[in-house]
């Protein structure tokens, strides 16, 4: 799989942008790009119906590479602005791609609570288990025991494993995939985003630079794609499978799938309009002064 | 009777927390604007939601009112606390209403002579709940108060809770009021005093405090988003935001903190919306690195701060005018961010307007400045007039334009500005950017999108800063400096020295600050007092930072209570 990332080339599209990434040669955050690239392809992603909003780590490069109108915002702070666009103007699809820094260390609290609101968005949380834009420390989804810059003698804290996190907080659309497999990345990245509600979608991916214990080799060795016959809907089985992580098993694919009324389509003032429609000149408070008196 | 203006008295009712001592005082304010009077209410309440002391007072007066007394004409006594903290701030003559089922009396050292009017509350309101409405109806019999008017005070106040509940409260008025005249009428027409008599009323009235003021401003100024965690002594602006969504068609929403307030607002506004937060000191402090990517993003919004009393978790239910040095100066990094301070509801009210103008016009944070006493302390005013109110969404497309530059360099400092799902392409980039939003960090770049935005700032000061308001004579013995809520008991004081020439200058802006006008009026002074709510004089400094000014006398208090009156009465008479 390492073979698989490094041959992605990029597809030459209208999404194209004149910068070239910067990340290190066989980062994993190339295959992402790459697949969300295609998807955006396929489905008719642009300027028109689309927002892009990243967090700060290299994960958060990618909106300079994808032709889509974005917000580069804070580290950790990826999530409240993409729930602000989506309030705003609902018809617009909303990635939010973040780090594992970003959103389980600097932002956790707005990624539990972005799940249990359902906003219509799509979050990829790209989990290569350490910083990678400060040069390698420790990342609350690193193992224990995990030699890093900021752990020299090993990670003396466990590992939080953000699938469960996301069920367990509400979420209704829960997946796993590698970066690797690019194919099925886009077709879930599709999947994620026509689901009518929040939708977590974890990539795991290889830091080449400052982790070399989840390489793409850990990846081939210890994925397994859950069965056919895996319920997506019995929440109490997706937790106890998302609980899986170790030697030959890492699950992957959707561990979760709910149908629940999203936020968006259960506020009333957006039931007509997107909030930008409605009227908001010329307002006339008069009434509510008089009440004053 | 307040002894240079016999026009003007004070109502305190005082009780426990729990016993709707605020919204009796609104309940008293609103009957005196109704009778053709005007009114000023100050509540001092500790952070606690049931027991501890409340007290809130009305200043009544036949002309504008705008600040608290610090002795009262007539108290009404729910609790024995309310004898016992209060009763030194009696006059010879002052009136006491006080519940006899509590067997409160007046403490042994009560200075002065006082009629006192025992009323057995409880007994008459059947229910604890109902104790502040007899001790109302109580109130009007001996001041000579209209009922009719509280009567439709309740109605309109219970009207959704439904008959019974206006009833019982109606019931309860009657009793206090026939109570009194029953026993202490006596074939008088006056009882005590004919404080609330009612008057010809002249101009359409309205009593609102700063918190209901910025709600309403946002509203009338078009706001579409609002994201705001509660905090006092702001979360009443949230309660008014979210009870008129629907009707308005904006949307608010409770984040789960300060952080994801600004950062949600900002992305609301990067789509179109024109978004505000509000917040205290401390939700500031953790909105600090939000604010600064509004200004790198050049995204509107709109910020309100509502200063508290002291750092940490500090004094929450006190006033305090110590936020300005940091709303001046935080987060890293240089941006343009315009930043107002007003003086009152009324103030508040239009300055909240003009901010989202502002905050579109330049694509830039906001933030306007409130103190607790503005938040909380309702005020009579005429009726806000929002005619001449045009909202103005600055340099702004939401149609497609060929090879847009969100970021393109301008000498106003302002681009144009878009949206997603226009077509259009940008990136709103919190690292420096090009003109198209693409990461950049050369050094032409960095220079040239620097320089344009704080370019903004020059534009604002030409084309929207206010100068302040000089209230009194140009030519004056004495100056007194200051901003936010002193206004109001500063302007009081002054009409007690009409003869002998002080004047006021009022600053709401704060950043662009108006330093010519301002070194106009100091150096044609003779004495100059600061007047502030801090320990360090915050708008002193600003002063010196940017007209070289430094004043010297400074009036500074910081134990949380607002200027009384009679302080800044007793400086004028120490300096003039
Ligand atoms: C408030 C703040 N704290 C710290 C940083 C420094 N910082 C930038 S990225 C990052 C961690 C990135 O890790 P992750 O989110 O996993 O992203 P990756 O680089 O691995 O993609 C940190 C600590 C920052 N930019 N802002
Ligand atoms: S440091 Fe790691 S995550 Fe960052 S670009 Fe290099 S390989 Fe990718």
């Amino acid at each position: 799989m390492t073979d698989q990332i490094a041959s992605i080339t990029p597809v030459a599209t209208d999404l194209n942008t004149p910068c070239s990434p910067t990340w290190c040669p066989g980062c994993g955050n190339f295959a992402i790009l790459s697949a969300f690239k295609k998807a955006a392809t396929q489905e008719g992603w642009n300027n028109t119906n689309t927002s892009m909003v990243a967090g700060i780590g290299c994960h958060g490069h990618i909106v300079n590479y994808v032709k889509l109108t974005s917000v580069e915002g804070l580290h950790g702070r990826a999530i409240p602005v993409g729930t602000g666009i989506k309030m705003a103007n609902h018809e617009l699809n909303v990635f939010v791609f973040t780090g594992d820094g970003d959103c389980m260390g600097e932002g956790g609290n707005h990624f539990i609570h972005a799940c249990r609101r359902n906003h219509d968005i799509t979050i990829v949380l790209h989990n290569n288990n350490i910083y990678g834009l400060t040069t390698g420390q420790t990342s609350p989804t690193s193992p224990h025991n995990f030699k890093t810059k900021s752990t020299p003698d090993g990670n003396p804290d466990y590992p939080l494993l953000p699938v469960p996190l996301a069920i367990a907080s509400g979420a209704t659309f829960v997946a796993r995939e590698y970066a690797g497999n690019v194919k099925e990345l886009t077709e879930l990245l599709i999947r994620a985003n026509s689901h009518k509600g929040i939708s977590i979608l974890e990539v795991v991916l290889p830091c080449v630079s400052f982790n070399k214990e989840f390489g793409a080799e850990f990846f081939k060795e210890n994925t397994y794609r859950l069965p056919e016959d895996y319920d997506v809907t019995d929440k109490v089985a997706a937790f106890a499978k998302a609980l899986e992580w170790g030697s030959h098993q890492v699950p992957l694919g959707v561990f979760y799938e709910e149908a629940k009324p999203s936020y968006e389509s259960e506020i009333p003032q957006l039931q007509h309009n997107i909030l930008l429609e409605n009227t908001y000149m010329d307002r006339d408070v008069t009434g509510l002064l008089r009440k004053q008196g | 009777m307040k002894s240079y203006n016999n026009l003007r008295f004070t109502i305190k009712i005082g009780g426990e927390a729990g016993q709707g001592i605020k919204s009796a005082g609104v309940m008293l304010a609103k009957v005196a604007t109704r009778s053709g009077y005007h009114t000023y209410s100050y509540t001092e309440y500790p952070s606690l939601i049931r027991g501890g002391h409340n007290v809130t007072q009305i200043e009544i007066a036949e002309e504008p009112v705008t600040g608290p007394s610090d002795n009262t004409d007539f108290l009404i006594a729910l609790n024995q606390e309310t004898l016992d903290l209060h009763a030194n701030e009696l006059t010879s003559g002052s009136g006491v209403l006080m519940d006899t089922d509590k067997k409160l009396t007046l403490p042994k050292n009560c200075p002065f002579e006082v009629v006192s009017f025992p009323v057995p509350l409880k007994e008459l309101a059947g229910k604890d709940l109902l104790v502040n409405t007899v001790a109302l109806g109580a109130t009007l019999a001996l001041l000579k108060g209209d009922l009719e008017i509280l009567k439709d005070l309740l109605q309109e106040a219970f009207g959704a809770k439904g008959e019974e509940v206006i009833a019982m409260n109606v019931k309860a008025a009657e009793a206090g009021y026939n109570y009194v005249v029953d026993t202490y009428a006596k074939g008088k027409n006056v009882i005590y005093k004919n404080y609330l008599e009612k008057k010809e009323i002249t101009s359409d009235q309205i009593v609102i405090n700063g918190n209901e003021a910025v709600a309403l401003g946002a509203i009338a100024a078009g706001l579409q988003f609002a994201a705001i965690y509660p905090m006092s002594p702001i979360s009443n602006i949230l309660h008014v935001l979210a009870a008129h969504q629907e009707e308005y068609g904006y949307v608010y929403k409770q984040p789960e903190d300060e952080i994801s307030a600004i950062n949600m607002a900002i992305g609301a506004s990067f789509a179109g919306a024109r978004s505000m937060t509000t917040t205290s000191g401390g939700g500031f402090c953790l909105m600090t690195e939000g604010l600064g990517l509004a200004g790198m993003t050049e995204t509107p919004l709109v910020i309100v701060d509502g200063m508290r009393g002291a750092p940490a978790t500090g004094l929450p239910t006190w006033s305090e005018q110590s936020d300005m040095q940091m709303v001046l100066r935080a987060h890293q990094g240089d941006f343009p961010r315009i930043v107002l301070a007003a003086g009152d509801p009324e103030e508040a009210f239009y300055l909240t307007m003009q901010a989202f103008n502002l905050a579109d016009k330049y694509q830039t944070p906001v933030v306007l400045l409130i103190d607790k006493n503005i938040c909380e302390n309702d005020q009579s005013f005429s009726l806000f007039d929002t005619s001449g109110y045009k909202v103005d969404r600055g340099k702004f497309t939401m149609t497609r334009v060929e090879d847009f530059k969100r970021f393109a360099l301008a000498k106003d400092g302002i681009s144009e500005r878009s949206v997603p799902g226009s077509g259009n392409f940008f990136i709103a980039n919190s690292d420096e950017h090009d003109e198209f939003g693409y990461s950049n960090e050369e050094i032409a770049n960095r220079n040239e999108q620097m320089q344009k935005r704080m370019a903004k700032l020059e534009t604002c000061a030409t084309e929207d800063m206010a100068a302040p308001v000089l209230y009194g004579p140009e030519d004056a013995e004495v100056t007194l400096v200051s901003w936010g809520s002193n206004k109001g008991s500063i302007l009081q004081a002054m009409k007690g020295f009409k003869e002998r020439k002080v004047n006021f200058m009022h600053i709401t802006w704060i950043n662009p600050f108006p330093a010519e006008a301002v070194a106009a009026v100091l150096t044609k002074a003779k004495h100059v007092v600061n007047i502030e709510c801090n320990y360090s004089a915050h708008m002193g400094s600003l002063i010196r930072e940017k007209t070289g000014i430094e004043i010297k006398d400074n009036l500074l208090k910081y134990d949380g209570r607002p200027f009384f009156v009679e302080a800044i009465e007793a400086k004028l008479r120490e300096v003039l």
